[in-house]
């Protein structure tokens, strides 16, 4: 495997990348100079979809499984937040301790998951798409539908996070940091899950699923942990989704936005896990500024163009157009080393899914 | 079917039960106690029409789309944006030359060539990577619904079909026998019934294409076995582009016959998309039969749903899809 | 190995995060409304209006100079908050006008209140809590919302019409259940009867009505229709598709002129439906036929005539603006005098005078229509009436108002 060093090289503190330092440096001292509107909006707002981008990354980068329902998983975070705590709409809001609504909104977010994963994994591969796609359209009618227990198409306000250690957690600088910490915190999950005994597990049952059943491997039951962990890490990001806007609406969990992850995704690169927060920097940046550079109008097909490309010549996004033109650069004499990377016999591009 | 009788006795008799009930509740004067219970007999069978009209229309889109997936395993969540491209190109024509069935004429053929364009320039080069085909897909949808928005705008066209086609008939079906002794019949708009007359013939029409004929023997060979297909000198890039052609080419022309029926306006691709994926998941990927009757139970669902419980109609037709997956993963008449 | 690309990342960031200085004499005026999804073309609509005002003041108001800055949403709330954080932290707006839709009200004023030093007023979004529950002191809305536009109709279908008992037939979310609270309210407390079960709500993007027509009960006098645009147009013709005979009442957006006016088959049944909203296309009132000769010189692609969405923004903006004149472009000390300024502003509109209540949502005329069929065989709406200066509370008591409770499905019950 040639790209493996990616995601399951050997790594060490002494290892590290200068451009890392300069990284971790520049995350953490942030806010001491971007506005109030860059800390929350561009920053913490690309951190949180970069994490649920980044779910669906461990699902389609190590899983083979690309699953249009994670940002659907975040919206029932989301949506548990607000009717187990408090909102100002006068409908649920049952008012738990925040931790205890937290532990119970990731949780059922997970759950939420686990049985997505359980309904689309024993199918074949290509279904997943077709079913977590039906999944997240059906979720948002319902939500949309009923008013008893999501209050329908008005949805939610005035969710807010807690006042803890007398900070106030919606504040930018607070909450930029608490987003930044959920953010490295699954970032390093995966990154380490994928080295994990369980992680190669999950690779290997994408590249060859028939040879890891033979080898004595439950590989739906892999499947379906994977889906757990996914949910978990969409769960929070959902909590913190549902804190930055102070609301949750079935508008939140659309089509189109549900669309809009798997672009992120697929744009920052699905074989190491700073693509999607690549991906998700990318899209807000796009988001926000587009309409003072091109007309707001079509920002859609901005958008589409540039994953359209991504997916016609890089598959592995932003992040595998940078790999191959430093490869190229390294290799001058030996380009080919760098263009077989990304051919579609290697298992490690989003390309290659399970052969049956 | 006679083994069918002899194996499965209890069944059969179950079966015929139920039909002949069904045929007394539309054909019956229905009775007090039946009114109290299920509400008037004209919603009943009209609704009842309804769904099967609209399964209809379902099928004229998703047999389309499973085609295209039987033989070579593409997932084409552009599929919606052909219908819309149809539905957008089929008003256009109509409206310039005054013929309905020109544009629907056109469309067909417009939309069939932009299919063999995208097969030949676009998938053809990824042949085998499932996945990325999907993706490239999904841009593509993304990219035609923005440029259809800047073309042809937020409005909603309709269609003006020919005259014959417009208005209601009166079938002969009596809703309720007034005191007076006069018999009141059920009225149906003439061009649903079209639809499903329609529906009915692509059916037929496709059926013995793919059975009778030498090009259908060799889709259905590819459908099982692409590469003996291929070793057996057959050109397949060609089959390939001949079915994504008549593939794309329905979803063009179920554009201008739903368009007709209903309206068209942005946002109808992602609805005809999506219920081309419940109708084929439910039904079977591949299998035009599992198309029809994914398209039935899926229309039905929807028409009952939405008029007899309007407010969560819309996810009924997701619940079966999930009953359906948990039940019988490969749906109601998937092979694999 | 993946780590270069970090610097990247933070030199795109880097290189955005000046904010820019306005210059001190400018006001720098944000403008939101819906520029993408399948609602640009109200949204577009809306923008005209935001520069017809400007343009009638010629971007002067109270001595400075106005510097226009657009902001865009899909029609999502979350979209509507992004976009006016965008306008107000990033490019230091002072002044908001928008949203379009009535769920992106709710959710920019709860916005407003985060922000007190910067004044919002509305752009056509007509949902009723966006003032009357937990208003914000920041936020203004010269437009008139959802119950306020079916002022005098349900009067009319009870008194002048005749009508007993109606079936209702609309779209299932907050607007719709407004405006069906503003038609049932006044008709059931004349006696009129729209019994729960006859009310069929219908999602929202609804194209088939053919079985909900069937499911349409036959004793009633009339069916009261509240759909907007497409789902309008399908009703109406899947209605004389399937020979419907019951006459129908329109909601201010059911049989407007872009309904009537839509392509395809005539659609002569509908003569006779009575209608109510904030604009009437085809008023006589010298105010109007100016504002839409003005329109129409301006902006040669619009439509034929200023929507419901172009008028809403352009009251609005012209608010903002006739207040800056009154206190000469002072915006200090929180906009305090701004403020003042604007709860007392009353001005002349192309549809007759406007004002604001104490909680700042506008008191306006509201105009009764009738289809009719024109000179030749075109469809239009017939100005019946004027009803005048209607208030948010329908004229009763605030307090009172309150007590009828949240709009819904069953409100009012009317049995």
């Amino acid at each position: 495997m040639n790209s493996s060093r990616l995601f399951s090289g050997s790594f060490s503190l002494r290892e590290l990348h200068p451009a890392t330092i300069v990284t971790v440096v520049f995350l953490i001292a942030y806010p001491s100079f971007a506005s109030n509107f860059f800390i929350l909006q561009i920053g913490a707002y690309s951190l949180i979809l970069g994490t649920i981008a980044l779910s669906l990354m461990m699902l389609a980068g190590y899983g083979g499984m690309v699953s249009l329902a994670q940002l659907t998983v975040a919206g029932l975070a989301a949506y548990l937040m607000a009717i187990l705590g408090d909102n100002s709409m006068g409908v649920m809001g049952l008012g738990w301790p925040w931790w205890l609504t937290v532990i119970v909104s990731v949780l059922g977010a997970a759950l939420f998951s686990t049985f997505i994963g359980a309904v689309s994994v024993r199918t074949e591969g290509i279904y997943t798409i077709m079913i977590t796609l039906a999944v997240a359209v059906a979720f948002f009618y319902f939500v949309r539908q009923n008013y008893v227990l999501f209050n329908g198409f008005t949805g939610f306000a005035g969710v807010e996070p807690p006042t803890l250690f007398g900070v106030y957690w919606r504040d930018p600088v607070p909450f930029y940091y608490l987003t930044l910490t959920v953010a490295a915190g699954f970032f390093f999950a995966v990154y380490y899950c994928a080295r994990s005994t369980f992680g190669l597990g999950l690779q290997a049952i994408r590249d060859n699923p028939r040879r890891m059943r033979a080898l004595g491997f439950n590989i739906t039951l892999h499947r379906i942990v994977a889906y757990f962990f996914a949910g978990v890490i969409a769960g929070f990001a959902g909590v913190l989704l549902v804190w930055f806007n102070g609301r949750v609406s079935p508008g939140t969990i659309g089509v189109d936005v549900a669309i809009d992850i798997l672009v992120i995704a697929v744009v920052g690169g699905m074989r190491h896990p700073i693509g999607p927060f690549i991906g998700a920097i990318a899209f807000v940046l796009l988001e926000n500024f587009a309409i003072d550079l091109i007309d707001r109008e079509r920002f859609n097909m901005v958008i589409g163009t540039a994953f359209l490309l991504v997916v016609l010549f890089s598959p592995d996004g932003l992040l595998g157009l940078w790999n191959r033109f430093r490869d190229r650069f390294r290799f001058r004499g030996n380009a080919l080393l760098g263009a077989e990377r990304v051919n579609k016999d290697d298992p490690a591009s989003t390309g290659s899914l399970e052969k049956s | 079917m006679r083994s069918f009788v002899e194996r499965h006795t209890f069944w059969a008799i179950v079966i015929l039960l139920a039909a002949v009930l069904f045929l007394w509740m539309i054909f019956a004067v229905w009775p007090e106690w039946l009114i109290d219970t299920l509400g008037r007999k004209k919603t009943f069978v009209n609704t009842l029409l309804n769904g099967v009209t609209l399964g209809g229309l379902y099928f004229l889109v998703a047999s389309g789309f499973t085609l295209i997936f039987g033989l070579m395993r593409n997932v084409n969540l552009a599929h919606g944006s052909m219908y819309l491209l149809g539905a957008y190109i089929g008003y256009e024509v109509a409206d310039r030359t005054g013929s309905w069935f020109f544009g629907l004429a056109i469309a067909f053929i417009a939309v069939a060539i932009s299919g063999i364009l995208l097969q030949y320039l676009v998938f053809r080069r990824m042949a085998g990577d499932d996945l990325r085909q999907t993706l490239v897909t999904i841009g593509i949808s993304i990219i035609a619904a923005d440029a259809m928005l800047a073309i042809w705008t937020g409005t909603t066209y309709q269609f003006s079909p020919p005259d014959w086609l417009f208005g209601a008939a009166d079938l002969p079906i009596i809703s309720v026998i007034r005191s007076s002794g006069d018999a009141v019949y059920i009225k149906y708009p003439i061009y649903r019934l079209a639809v499903l007359l329609v529906a009915v013939a692509v059916g037929v029409a496709l059926w013995v294409f793919l059975n009778r004929t030498r090009i259908g023997m060799m889709i259905r060979a590819g459908v099982n076995d692409r590469d003996m297909l291929a070793a057996s000198g057959v050109n397949v890039q060609m089959v390939f582009v001949l079915v994504f052609a008549i593939g794309a080419g329905l979803a063009g022309f179920a554009g201008v016959i739903g368009g007709t029926a209903l309206s068209v306006a942005p946002g109808e691709d992602i609805r005809y998309l999506l219920a081309s994926l419940v109708v084929v998941i439910v039904g079977g990927l591949g299998s035009i039969t599992g198309a029809a009757i994914g398209a039935l139970i899926i229309g039905l669902a929807e028409q009952f749903g939405l008029a007899y419980f309007p407010t969560y109609g819309v996810v009924l037709t997701f619940l079966i899809m999930v009953v359906v997956l948990a039940v019988r993963p490969q749906g109601l008449m998937g092979g694999r | 190995m993946a780590k270069i690309r970090h610097l990247m990342a933070a030199a795109i960031a880097l290189s955005f995060t000046g904010t820019a200085v306005a210059s001190a004499e400018d006001i720098k005026m944000g403008a939101l409304a819906t520029l993408e999804g399948a609602f640009t073309v109200l949204g577009e609509d809306g923008m005209r209006g935001v520069k017809l005002a400007l343009e009638e003041f010629d971007y002067t108001a109270g001595g400075k100079k106005i510097k226009l800055i657009t902001g865009s949403s899909d029609a999502s709330p979350d979209s509507a908050v992004r976009a006016v954080r965008k306008l107000v932290e990033q490019d230091g707006v002072q002044i908001v006008v928008g949203p379009l839709s009535g769920s992106e009200g709710l959710a920019v004023k709860d916005y407003a209140k985060t922000q007190p030093d910067v004044t919002f007023l509305n752009g056509s979004s007509a949902a009723q809590d966006t003032t009357l529950r937990s208003p914000a002191e920041n936020f203004f809305r010269f437009n008139t919302e959802g119950a306020q536009w079916m002022a005098g109709l349900g009067e009319y279908a009870y008194n002048e019409k005749g009508y007993r008992s109606v079936a209702v037939l609309a779209e299932d979310y907050s607007f719709p259940y407004t405006q069906v609270f503003g038609f049932l309210e006044p008709f059931c407390r004349l006696g009129g009867k729209s019994p729960i079960d006859a009310r069929f709500w219908v999602p929202i993007g609804n194209k088939d009505y053919s079985s909900v027509i069937a499911a349409l009960p036959d004793d009633v006098d009339a069916i009261y229709v509240a759909l907007g645009g497409a789902d309008a147009v399908n009703f109406l013709t899947q209605y004389e598709q399937s020979g419907g005979d019951l006459p129908l009442i329109g909601g201010s957006i059911t049989v407007d002129q872009s309904v009537l006016g839509s392509k395809g088959k005539a659609r002569s049944f509908v003569v006779g439906t009575p209608s109510a909203g904030p604009v009437s296309d085809t008023w006589d009132d010298p105010r109007w036929k100016e504002f839409v000769a003005a329109y129409k010189a301006a902006f040669p692609d619009g439509f034929p005539s200023p929507s419901l969405f172009a008028h809403a923004y352009y009251i609005n903006t012209k608010a903002a603006l006739l207040a800056l004149n009154e206190v000469n472009g002072d915006l200090s000390d929180g906009q305090k005098k701004y403020r003042e300024a604007l709860s007392n502003l009353s001005f002349e509109t192309p549809t007759g005078m406007v004002s604001v209540d104490e909680r700042r949502n506008a008191i306006a005329d509201i105009f009764l229509t009738e289809v009719i069929e024109g000179p030749d065989g075109n469809l239009l709406n017939k100005t019946i009436k004027v009803i005048p200066q209607v208030n948010q509370t329908l004229g009763v008591s605030y307090e009172k108002f309150l007590e009828y409770g949240q709009v819904g499905r069953e409100n009012p019950s009317c049995s």
